[in-house]
């Protein structure tokens, strides 16, 4: 029951996390400033897959970068249609990117899951990260996309033991997503050395791939987690470049990303088949 | 009501939280650990015989319980109708229901060892009793509060401070009660190990909504034996405020099995339900998920979270806890909605007619209490439940009437 459906996983997003480099995971929020030349950038940068926040009213996952992100997306009067306006056109302009939608339960389901799940595939959405949906809830949204050849990713935590764990890979789809500290988006760092004991433990139970984020802002961050883990996502520090610099954003978050993707990609990853001994 | 109906009204929630459609557990993964740990020591403590005697004995000796039972006599006169009675929840210690809930919390997060605690609040009045209780026991205290409102509230703000916790003024979002509970779930996931988060309403993510009306209900419980002992019978109609709903569902939840007793649930109508200015969930929401769980939400087409409004911060609120969501669907409960003008008309009535200052909460469920009276028999019975005081409303109530104090 761990493993995900061949049938159901997603191209683009088992494609990303094949090559033979970890996987450089980058996200913006939806409606923030210029988004389609934001995430051209992530691309033109290097970033082997896009996730796209959906902006909410009530970010109770994420630290204050993240949150005024989905402040300055409201107040500019995104709505859902608009995001997946912008996820249209980043699929028809990057027609092999994977592209994952990020947010909150709520704006998912208000117009009920079949409808969600069939606009994000229209968009061309490769998977859906859903942060305030524990995998109990996974009726309300997992059936409906999975169905759709989409994955619904879920989240494993330092809390999560593993006893827990086979719980939240039951449903998940494309890579399962390792958050390296117990808190919001954005504020601290975990030790390498527990992230790569975390990282082990989780491929005891599963062959999906595992990005570990929140916390991860620079560089050489990026490339100490590269080494025990098949991707890294960064997301703060690059919605806090479109904070401050507005239209000139694009270029700064081409260099960051830049720099982030050598970091990962040139990362000696450990081989994997011992770590699942 | 349809066929599908439980024979019980009573033993809701299903195993894994949900109340119908409603309820459930939407945390994020960091929680949920602990949201399972706190659904096994709730079990535990429920079959503790010592928990419940030390839970009983606080309750008698430290917050003042049983509270009165009272018949408004001349309120009863001024309207002309039904007998309307009154559980006087007011009079606990902190002026509102809201220890009840209080030390049973605290006492479960003692119980799990947790050495730190943390609370949201809108008005105050659940921060102040969450620093009571705190103080009570000795363990250190957060109390989150919208920036907005601790300007509004400073006496209660005095209050928790004086009681030794850390008021954090809000500012993310719109600085009101529904950023405070976002700042109270970020804490509360940063410091899992250690800390309690207090939930002050019947909602939240399971068992959050059970375990606090399993506390309130001793609102209900109390009254049933009250009334039997009084009148040798129930009363007609059970009538209280809701913001969260933590106060209805302690009296109702109790009197949910006697199909001759009717209840109704008073929603904050604002400036009224055809505009956005109320906070009426239930009348006036959609279905959603918000802070842990399934229920009616103010909200966009989009699933944007709106803003309440009410002349009563503690009915603030853009959510509602999920089992008022079924009790609504499945019919067993009526919800109506009370303007601000009628709430403030009913606070001076009350004033007048019984010398009791009721807080604007329960003011609404006294302005459904005038409605509803006067169609109703002489020999019929209402119960209301006065569920807190209104010396921390003075202040708003003279700004509304005019008068500079």
């Amino acid at each position: 029951m761990n493993e995900p459906d061949p049938m159901t996983t997603s191209n683009r997003l088992s494609s990303a996390f094949a090559k033979n480099h970890p996987a450089l995971v980058c996200f913006v929020t939806a409606g923030d400033g210029d988004t389609a030349a934001n995430l051209d950038a992530l691309v033109e940068g290097g970033a082997d897959v896009i996730e796209l926040g959906m902006p909410f009213t009530d970010p109770m996952a994420d630290g204050p970068a993240i949150q005024k992100a989905n402040i300055r997306s409201l107040g500019a009067g995104t709505t859902t249609a608009d995001v997946l306006r912008i996820a249209t056109e980043f699929r028809a302009r990057h027609p092999d990117v994977p592209l994952v939608l990020m947010g909150y339960a709520n704006p998912m389901i208000r117009r009920g899951p079949e409808w969600f799940a069939s606009a994000a595939k229209d968009a061309g959405v490769d998977g859906v990260i859903c942060v305030d949906l524990a995998p109990e809830e996974d009726a309300d949204l997992g059936p409906a996309l999975r169905a759709r050849g989409l994955d619904l990713i879920y989240l494993s935590t330092p809390t999560t033991d593993d006893e827990r764990l086979p719980a939240v890979l039951r449903g998940c789809g494309g890579f399962l997503y390792y958050v390296s500290v117990a808190g919001i988006t954005g504020k601290q760092s975990a030790l390498v050395a527990d992230i790569a004991k975390n990282v082990s433990r989780i491929k005891r139970q599963t062959d999906l791939p595992v990005a570990v984020g929140f916390g991860v802002r620079t560089p050489d961050q990026a490339a100490a987690i590269a080494q025990v883990a098949d991707g890294v996502v960064v997301g703060s520090a690059l919605v806090e470049l479109v904070g401050d610099h507005g239209a000139d954003a694009p270029a700064r978050l081409r260099e960051l990303t830049a720099g982030l993707a050598k970091a990962v990609h040139s990362a000696a990853r450990a081989p994997r088949k011992e770590e699942k001994a | 009501m349809t066929e599908s109906t439980p024979n019980s009204f009573r033993n809701q929630p299903d195993e894994r939280g949900h109340f119908g459609d409603y309820g459930g557990r939407y945390v994020a993964e960091t929680l949920m650990p602990l949201v399972l740990d706190l659904e096994r020591e709730y079990r535990a403590a429920q079959a503790d015989p010592e928990f419940q005697r030390e839970f009983d004995d606080l309750l008698e000796h430290y917050v003042g319980r049983p509270s009165p039972l009272y018949f408004a006599e001349r309120l009863t006169e001024a309207l002309g109708g039904a007998q309307v009675w009154f559980k006087r929840d007011e009079l606990n210690h902190t002026g509102a229901h809201k220890i009840n809930n209080c030390i049973g919390q605290i006492l479960l997060a003692i119980r799990m060892g947790k050495t730190r605690i943390i609370a949201e609040t809108g008005a105050g009045q659940h921060g102040v009793a969450t620093a009571t209780v705190c103080a009570r026991f000795g363990l250190p205290c957060v109390i989150y509060m919208g920036a907005e409102d601790v300007r509004r509230q400073s006496p209660n703000v005095f209050r928790m401070k004086l009681l030794g916790a850390e008021v954090v003024p809000v500012t993310s979002g719109r600085g009101t009660l529904k950023d405070a509970m976002n700042e109270g779930l970020r804490d509360w996931v940063a410091n899992v190990h250690d800390t309690f988060y207090i939930i002050g309403t019947a909602a939240g993510p399971h068992p959050y909504p059970e375990l606090v009306r399993d506390f309130q209900s001793v609102i209900g419980k109390e009254a049933r034996a009250q009334m039997q002992d009084r009148i040798g019978r129930r009363p007609d109609l059970l009538v209280a405020a809701i913001g969260g709903g933590s106060n209805a569902l302690g009296l109702f939840h109790p009197f949910l099995d006697d199909p001759d007793v009717k209840m109704l649930g008073v929603e904050a109508a604002g400036h009224g339900l055809d505009g956005d200015e109320h906070a009426a969930s239930l009348l006036g929401g959609f279905p959603g998920v918000l802070h842990g769980n399934k229920t009616y939400l103010l909200q966009d087409e989009d699933g944007q979270i709106t803003e309440g409004h009410s002349i009563s911060a503690g009915l603030d609120y853009p959510g509602i806890g999920p089992e008022h969501a079924w009790l609504k669907d499945t019919g067993r409960v009526e919800y109506t909605a009370i303007t601000d003008e009628e709430a403030l008309e009913a606070f001076q009535l009350l004033c007048r007619t019984e010398g009791i200052i009721p807080a604007l909460e329960p003011s609404h469920a006294i302005a459904a209490v005038a409605k509803r009276a006067k169609d109703m028999p002489k020999d019929s019975v209402i119960l209301a439940n006065l569920c807190g005081r209104g010396d921390k409303d003075i202040f708003t109530v003279a700004e509304r009437l005019g008068v500079e104090i």
